[in-house]
């Protein structure tokens, strides 16, 4: 593995020939919020937040996206224009996770070019994450603090400087643009790089053992459970918009005057519409139906279709819902209650 | 972005003819139509079974099923009910004008695999939509299939879809043709009474048969028990699903039965699938 390190004396530099050469995401803030959004002029000083509100699975799956355009009465369809080359800096590993999971379900046996273009032409660079949130639970999923799946380039917090690890030919390609900015790295870094990991993932304090727990789900299909955790639940959809796994979608057309678009648009699971017939059968007619889909899904059906959970363990759905509904309550209800 | 491979590019098609099979509220009319581009047109290649979106620019894309068999010729059918947004715009659409439409989604009847098999279809209301590629299939190669029998019933006389091509079957030797009406109605020569009851009354052997089913999911719970008091086996039973669909290619993601797809893993299915999985029939 190619292994660097970066200044943070230099972190401005960097970040000034990663914009040059590439539409640059970093997070920002949005209002209250925190996202991932190209960089501007404007930009205040470089912050990475522990982790950002919106997840940047809208840099690849954004909450509109045309699919293509069309005039009224008209039949000529016109296409969005190629992607440009883009690089996202500071992504934590769980998000990265996510958009490797994501890249599955958009690659399952008929492309999405929408989506894998994006990713395509996207170089991830990661930051590990040494200050896991009270509600992290990336151990219990498959990832870590440090996990690289989905990373192009990995990125370690030293104190002075960032130990740079690529990963991937597209780090690599992202390394040399920025070579001169690197030092060596020595051996003592990638140990105390090790060490603040190892202590990073000590620290996450929440844990679930989902061992067999997709086999579990379908046998508590009819139980007072799903009911019970559904009672609290308003149907707001946080949990989903702001889930980095989370890809479900709505297709609508939009006319502007004589323009029109026919778009994709971030769609949730928990909304009653997401199921209904037009007949106005609804085989997800209450909240129970649709929390119960919505964990089997994650956990269970994921699983069954492509042998991973669907779930990071980012803790956004628990840190935001508005009722504190926990998935992990949820989860360790679902392996106390399966014999 | 490229349009080639693009799964949600649409083709522009033709509406050729057009028809009433009800009227109503709930009206439902067929649209006969033709892609627009030749090559479109020569590598469409659906199967029986098989669904399109079809929509109009500017209103937004419905799942329908498509109604014809390939071996109808090189053109598409959809029975559409009225009952929203786009099915309400498509109910406007005259001969001569356009609509879009992508697919062919899914998988399909194994039409093929049935051939030396007797075919008993069991439809209600717009659910014979999809079955009638399979009678139009069986007809189309008729030495190749044993015994075909249809069952079919609406709620009213004026309710039931393909009702002058039924009548036409009705006449043929070769076909069982069997109706029904849910209310009594002055002059119906045929049965009346819900469809799995009439499907009892007509009492068909399981013995080297397939039966294959669709309508509302109500009828289809009550079909499928009564296809199983008849002794028919899970595999020789079929039917065929549908929900809400957006993509039709799985990713959309609310079509799931289960860990399964209609838009993909369907819309077609045995009960020996079907029957283990969570809210196939909710």
């Amino acid at each position: 593995m190619d292994t660097k390190k970066l200044s943070k004396d230099k972190l401005g530099e960097f970040v000034a020939v990663l914009a040059k050469q590439n539409k640059l995401y970093i997070p920002q803030k949005e209002g209250e919020n925190l996202k991932f959004k190209p960089l501007s002029g404007d930009q205040e000083e470089l912050d990475f937040p522990r982790i950002t509100t919106v997840p940047p699975k809208d840099v690849f799956f954004p909450q509109t996206e045309t699919l293509y355009r069309f005039e009224q009465g008209g039949t000529d369809i016109s296409f969005p224009k190629e992607e440009e080359e883009a690089v996202v800096l500071g992504i934590r590993p769980c998000d990265a996770r996510a958009m490797a999971i994501m890249d599955s379900l958009f690659s399952w046996d008929i492309d999405d070019p929408y989506f894998l273009n994006k990713r395509e032409k996207t170089t991830l660079i990661g930051l590990a994450c040494l200050e896991p949130g009270v509600n992290c639970f990336c151990t219990s999923v498959g990832g870590g603090p440090a996990s690289t799946e989905g990373l192009d380039i990995l990125l370690t917090d030293l104190g002075e400087d960032y130990l740079l690890q690529v990963l991937t030919e597209k780090g690599g390609k992202i390394k040399l643009s920025v070579e001169e900015l690197l030092e060596e790295a020595a051996e003592d870094d990638l140990d105390t790089a090790e060490k603040l990991v190892k202590e990073a993932t000590s620290k996450i304090g929440r844990s679930i053992n989902t061992d067999g727990i997709q086999e579990k789900l379908p046998e508590l299909w009819e139980s007072p459970l799903w009911k019970n955790l559904s009672n609290s639940c308003l149907g707001c959809g946080i949990c989903t918009f702001l889930c980095p796994t989370c890809h479900c979608f709505d297709i609508q057309d939009e006319m502007e005057g004589l323009e029109g678009r026919r778009c994709r648009v971030w769609d949730s699971c928990m909304f009653e519409e997401y199921t209904l017939h037009a007949s106005g059968h609804n085989p997800r007619p209450s909240r129970r139906e649709r929390l119960r889909n919505r964990i089997n899904h994650k956990y269970s059906y994921f699983v069954q279709n492509f042998g991973k959970i669907a779930c990071v363990g980012c803790g956004r759905c628990i840190d935001l819902c508005p009722v504190n509904i926990d998935v992990l309550d949820i989860l360790s209800q679902v392996v106390k209650e399966a014999i | 972005m490229k349009e080639n491979g693009n799964p949600y590019k649409p083709e522009i098609a033709t509406v050729e003819d057009t028809w009433y099979e009800t009227y109503g509220e709930r009206s439902i009319k067929t649209f006969k139509v033709v892609l627009d581009d030749e090559k479109a047109r020569e590598n469409w290649g659906h199967r029986p079974g098989q669904c399109a979106m079809i929509g109009l620019l500017g209103v937004g894309e419905s799942m329908i099923s498509i109604s014809c068999s390939p071996t109808e010729g090189n053109f598409l059918r959809f029975s559409v009910l009225r009952l929203g947004k786009v099915t309400g715009a498509l109910h406007e659409l005259e001969p001569g004008d356009k609509m879009t439409v992508r697919g062919p989604y899914g998988n399909s009847f194994p039409v093929d695999d049935w051939k030396g098999k007797k075919i008993l279809t069991i439809g209600g209301g717009i659910g014979q939509a999809p079955l009638r590629p399979i009678v139009e299939y069986v007809r189309a190669n008729r030495d190749e299939y044993e015994d075909l029998t249809l069952i079919y019933g609406a709620r009213t006389s004026e309710d039931l879809v393909f009702k002058s091509e039924f009548e036409a079957l009705g006449k043929q030797d070769d076909i069982n043709c069997h109706l029904s009406i849910d209310i009594e109605e002055e002059g119906w020569p045929h049965y009346v009474g819900f469809v799995p009851s009439l499907l009892m009354e007509v009492n068909p052997s399981p013995e080297n048969t397939i039966a294959i089913t669709c309508g509302p999911p109500i009828m289809i719970r009550f079909v499928l028990e009564n296809l199983k008091k008849l002794n028919f086996a899970d595999e020789q039973i079929y039917t065929t699903l549908e929900n809400r669909m957006k993509c039709g290619i799985g990713k959309c993601g609310r079509c799931n039965v289960g860990g399964l797809y209609v838009c993909k893993d369907g819309p077609v299915f045995s009960y020996a699938t079907l029957k283990d999985v969570p809210e196939a029939f909710a």
